[in-house]
């Protein structure tokens, strides 16, 4: 993480490969009892990475990622028990008055964040498929639309935002 | 979308790194700071003779202590509540601090009987510009701190909000003592405290807004 922080695109890469094979055990242990469909799971595995990755700035380099990453996982797990308006055995310590707001019928699927990518203007998506599809990267592909690598960066950073927020609003 | 296509993204995005929500948040604060001192000094104005009263009065010394203790913990409570594992709670006692102090000198002032009369000292005219004014030196502080706290990640964000309430209202009151001329603990005690605690209440109802991420 700290090579990720310092920009380093390999090593940030081996690790979210890492992280979510590591996750997907957590968050269906999580789960148990609550759901056992696979796209559901893996769709709260994104939404967990996607946090990590916006709020890495959050992590104090000073101490073990471990904890911080599982404070993450808890907290979306939560969140995504709570727009199925089910209670869940979470493993939790101290935040299962989060549950109690309440919740809302209206849980997204993995189709919702599909039509976030498809809902995307024409070049922001061809960024974000040449991206996350084709594996090319953001040199490749400023070079191939004729666009400097910063404005594809900025582009890619407003999607996955973008994406974050899908999985917000259900939750206000 | 498959799992491997959002590492993708992900990966590509590694510029878009922020600076560190502790840095974030200590500029904040002292932006808020800043604007809250120019407003103080170009609104109210420092009392005259600050230095003499504190080497004098141990009534404002106590003021002005108690300001700082609530507002120097409630500082690194808020640093703590911006990350997912800040653990907080840990701090919290340290809150006590403060009221336990002005608990003591209230007691104290009783029991030297200075007063002729409680109430008089309580409802001096003083009031109302104390709790209009501690309110309104916290506003900048307070939007500092809920913006940077929105860049972090708050496990508990009504919480986080309340504490980043509670911290502007102590700035806001170590400010405020510097301008205001009743030092009474008693009439801390209630006029202080009342501003305080609309101020954490009115963090807490904003971060449950805002803060969620």
């Amino acid at each position: 993480m700290c090579a990720a922080i310092g920009g380093d695109e390999a090593a940030y890469r081996k690790l979210l490969a890492d992280l979510s094979r590591a996750l997907r055990p957590i968050v269906r242990r999580g789960f148990a009892g609550v759901t056992a469909a696979q796209s559901e799971v893996e769709d709260v595995v994104q939404e967990v990475m996607l946090a990590i990755h916006l709020k890495r700035h959050t992590w104090d380099q000073t101490k073990p990622i471990g904890p911080w990453i599982m404070a993450i996982s808890r907290n979306k797990m939560i969140d995504d028990l709570r727009r199925k308006g089910r209670r869940g055995e979470v493993p939790i310590d101290g935040m299962m008055d989060l549950l109690e707001a309440g919740g809302h019928e209206d849980a997204i699927h993995a189709h919702d964040v599909n039509r976030v990518l498809d809902g995307l203007t024409g070049k922001n998506r061809e960024i974000v498929q040449a991206i996350t599809l084709d594996g090319h990267s953001a040199r490749d592909v400023a070079e191939r639309l004729g666009m400097t690598e910063v404005a594809v960066r900025v582009s890619l950073h407003r999607s996955l935002k973008a994406l974050a927020q899908v999985y917000q609003e259900t939750k206000t | 979308m498959k799992t491997d296509d959002l590492i993708n993204a992900l990966a590509a995005d590694t510029a878009t790194q922020k600076r560190p929500i502790s840095q974030t948040i200590a500029l904040a604060i002292a932006t808020g700071c800043i604007v809250s001192a120019a407003l103080l000094i170009g609104h109210l104005g420092v009392r005259t003779g600050l230095v003499e009263t504190i080497m004098q009065s141990w009534h404002l010394v106590t003021k002005i202590a108690f300001t700082l203790a609530l507002a120097i913990p409630a500082y690194f409570i808020v640093q703590r509540a911006a990350r997912p594992d800040g653990e907080a709670q840990s701090l919290w006692p340290l809150l006590a601090i403060a009221p336990a102090m002005l608990l003591a000198a209230v007691g104290f002032e009783f029991m030297t009987g200075a007063n002729d009369d409680v109430s008089n000292v309580i409802m001096s005219p003083n009031w109302s510009v104390c709790v209009i004014h501690i309110p309104l030196l916290s506003m900048a502080p307070l939007a500092a701190v809920l913006c940077a706290l929105k860049q972090g990640a708050p496990a508990n964000p009504t919480l986080a909000g309340a504490f980043g309430g509670l911290f502007s209202a102590a700035l806001g009151s170590v400010l405020y003592a510097t301008f205001c001329d009743a030092d009474n603990p008693m009439f801390v005690a209630v006029w202080y405290t009342v501003a305080i605690l609309a101020m954490t209440a009115l963090g807490a109802l904003l971060g449950s807004r805002i803060l969620r991420w």
